[in-house]
């Protein structure tokens, strides 16, 4: 996994090598197998993006590997990572948030209202961020009761928010562009700890938190359970409605996180921030290998699948090239990563049930969608 | 024992509901309403201003999602205000070329005595503009042009192709005499003529001086847009003599990744004319050192006109006892020498 090591964040990298190990006490296939079955899982993205990487440094050389420039690319990253992150929660448990784009800008306009700075400018910029937080939470969480509760699926629920929560932005913000006054607040967030800007800090600590909450949590393990079968989970004890509420949350959360860093890297608050984010996060976590029907995903792929996104339009720019042909190469890389992605699992599904594993790994979920997932 | 799960299940939603009311209620104050220009017009000495016969105008503009967007729709309300005579009927802004359609349609099944509509897409809309017209509605298309000059009556729009141009001429003369300075372009979107048209005008006056655009970009009209795609362009021109930003409200994101990126060898010409550019060259702190003005308040002079076609009026300071068919408005470069001239009609962002 050497190409990670490029990436400088040196808190996501540890990620890959420690993420085969599936809960221990679930799971009892052969060491050696699930090691190469991790490299292998994400085996096409990172194909993928070492190959972009390469021809990034033979296109604009020293412009693309300068640490500048992977700053650069990192710090673009951050936003919609991690969102990204929210939406892999999301979709294992088996649903998935359009409205994660309206909600990171209805959560900054929400904290660069006038009232909002000014309870800021006295008491500390703290406050935009906690109720940038608290917006995208109680938003998340609005989705999920109706989902949960209420019964509707998940794509027209958060459908409905997305209207929903970017008109109510525009009405708050009466379509103007609200100008960030705190200037401790942009200190902080657009500067940097040991070298390294804040929002990527921000972004590897939610990667990380998001890791080990997915692979070390019992919470992790429900939501596998959930997404791979919630009919099952539910008979193994999981409260699956209060599963998927706190799900939605999360997606919320990471929203609000977002809309904090997207505050500070354009120093306003506007109903227009995330537009089409739904769709970016949706597509770096697809080609990040997690299943569209739930079940099955990896965090380390999202942060790849976000990572590829963003060095693409970076080697486009620095090459001079047009957005129209970005988005063409886009689309190819969605439609191979995933191609790629399939036929390694395929091929891994094929070595393992020849193992005569349990009858669960055939269906290649690897990590805990078994109904045997332990009772709360 | 369901009912009872029912009653519960009532209960849990109710809270929600009014837990997002308290919500809704909080902190979302915004005061200061900036207060639109516009008003009943005081220019000419003509009977034109004089109260006739009631017309019914039907008003129709892309959603108005950014700062310039938005003063034009709240200019050509406020002029309709102004007048006893006019009635604006307004339809929801929108960026999905069928439902502005649909609107146009909907006007002309009311019988309105005028259309002024700023499309999405100028060509996706001219077939239903012509039919508002064969219908005896006369329609005034505002900033984007139809591509059957019979689809409109007049057609007034802001000069996209003069707004390249007086950005060229510009950076050429700070430049002129440096033939190998790299130049940078950050567009909008790029799909809209509008956007080709600013494009052309700005290389071709460029290449007066010798000069051409060494890197290029496009954003979408938005903050977020323009601080993502500057901040992959400083990457790939680590040296920039100027740089032309096409809009003003992208250009705030532009600004927040050359401050980010901590860059200041260039200077900067914005677009559109909003009034944070303004203040920004004011104050001279920043790369930003003009601006060239695309008029926010071409839609409120497409009422007027609107107004003066269906009353049989003409302009009142041209000869011609007809309103002519087409008004290109001018598109000025904005410095710190006459940047007051100018800002108090600016549009905030």
């Amino acid at each position: 996994m050497s190409e990670n090591t490029r990436t400088t964040t040196g808190s996501t990298v540890a990620a890959p090598d420690a993420r085969p190990t599936p809960p221990p006490s679930t799971r009892t296939p052969s060491g050696g197998g699930l090691l190469s079955g991790s490299i292998g899982r994400n085996l096409g993205l990172v194909v993928a993006f070492a190959l972009l990487c390469i021809v990034g440094i033979v296109t604009a050389g020293d412009r693309f590997a300068s640490t500048d420039n992977v700053l650069t690319i990192l710090r673009l990253a951050a936003v919609v990572g991690v969102v990204s992150i929210g939406m892999t929660f999301v979709i294992i448990g088996g649903g998935i948030d359009l409205s994660v784009g309206a909600l990171v800008a209805l959560s900054s306009v929400w904290a660069t209202t006038l009232a909002t700075q000014a309870v800021a400018a006295d008491v500390h910029w703290i406050v935009m961020v906690g109720t940038a937080v608290l917006v995208g939470a109680v938003a998340g969480l609005v989705n999920g009761v109706v989902i949960a509760y209420g019964k509707l699926v998940a794509f027209i629920a958060t459908l409905a928010m997305l209207a929903a929560a970017r008109g109510l932005a525009e009405i708050i913000a009466n379509r103007r562009t609200q100008i960030v006054q705190d200037q401790d607040f942009l200190r902080f967030f657009s500067g940097s700890v040991l070298g390294i800007p804040t929002l990527v800090w921000m972004f590897a600590l939610v990667a990380v938190a998001g890791w080990v909450l997915l692979n070390r949590t019992t919470f992790g393990r429900r939501t596998f359970a959930v997404g791979g079968n919630a009919e099952a989970a539910r008979l193994a004890g999981i409260r699956v409605q209060r599963h998927t509420v706190a799900l939605y949350v999360l997606s919320g959360v990471t929203c609000g996180i977002a809309a904090v860093m997207l505050m500070a890297r354009t120093t306003t608050g506007s109903s227009t921030h995330g537009t089409l984010l739904e769709l970016d996060t949706i597509a770096a976590v697809v080609i990040g290998g997690t299943l569209l029907i739930g079940g099955r995903g990896t965090i380390v792929g999202t942060v790849i699948g976000v990572l590829i996104f963003t060095t693409l339009s970076n080697v486009f720019t620095l090459n001079n090239l047009s957005s129209s042909a970005q988005a063409v190469a886009k689309g190819v890389i969605i439609v191979a990563a995933v191609l790629l992605q399939q036929r390694v699992a395929a091929g891994r599904r094929q070595r393992r049930s020849s193992k005569a594993l349990p009858p669960t790994a055939a269906e290649g979920a690897p990590a805990g969608a078994s109904p045997g997932v332990p009772a709360p | 024992m369901s009912a009872t799960r029912q009653r519960r299940r009532l209960w849990s939603t109710a809270v929600c509901l009014v837990g997002a009311g308290a919500m809704v209620a909080g902190c979302t104050g915004n005061t200061p309403e900036a207060s639109s220009s516009g008003g009943g017009g005081n220019n000419a000495a003509s009977s034109n201003d004089d109260t006739g016969d009631t017309v019914t105008i039907g008003f129709s503009a892309p959603a108005a999602d950014h700062g310039w967007m938005a003063q034009i729709t709240a200019a050509a309300r406020a002029e309709a205000d102004s007048y006893d005579d006019v009635e604006l009927v307004v339809a929801e802004g929108t960026n999905d070329v069928s439902t502005q359609i649909s609107q146009v349609e909907t006007f002309i099944n009311d019988g309105v005595d005028a259309i002024v509509l700023l499309p999405f897409d100028g060509a996706a809309l001219t077939p239903i503009a012509l039919e508002a017209m064969q219908a005896g509605i006369p329609v005034i298309n505002v900033d984007r042009e139809f591509n059957d000059p019979d689809a409109a009556r007049v057609t007034i729009l802001g000069d996209n192709y003069g707004m390249g141009v007086s950005a060229g001429t510009y950076i050429c003369s700070q430049l002129g005499d440096q033939p190998d300075a790299v130049v940078a372009e950050v567009a909008g979107i790029d799909s809209l003529p509008l956007t080709q048209e600013r494009s052309q005008g700005f290389s071709d006056a460029l290449a007066d001086c010798g000069l051409d655009v060494d890197n290029r970009v496009a954003a979408e009209f938005t903050v977020e847009s323009g601080e993502e795609v500057t901040a992959n362009l400083l990457q790939a021109a680590p040296q920039i003599d100027a740089l032309w930003n096409h809009d003003d409200d992208q250009g705030i994101g532009v600004l927040a990744a050359i401050n980010n990126a901590g860059r200041d060898e260039f200077f900067m010409v914005g677009g559109a004319g909003s009034a944070n550019a303004m203040r920004s060259i004011q104050a001279g702190d920043s790369v930003l050192q003009a601006t060239v003005i695309y008029p926010a308040s071409q839609a409120a002079d497409g009422v007027r006109l609107a107004r003066l076609v269906a009353q049989d009026k003409a302009l009142s300071d041209l000869i011609d006892v007809e309103v002519p068919r087409r008004i290109t408005l001018s598109a000025p470069v904005v410095t710190a020498d006459n940047v007051d001239q100018y800002i108090d009609s600016a549009f905030e962002s």
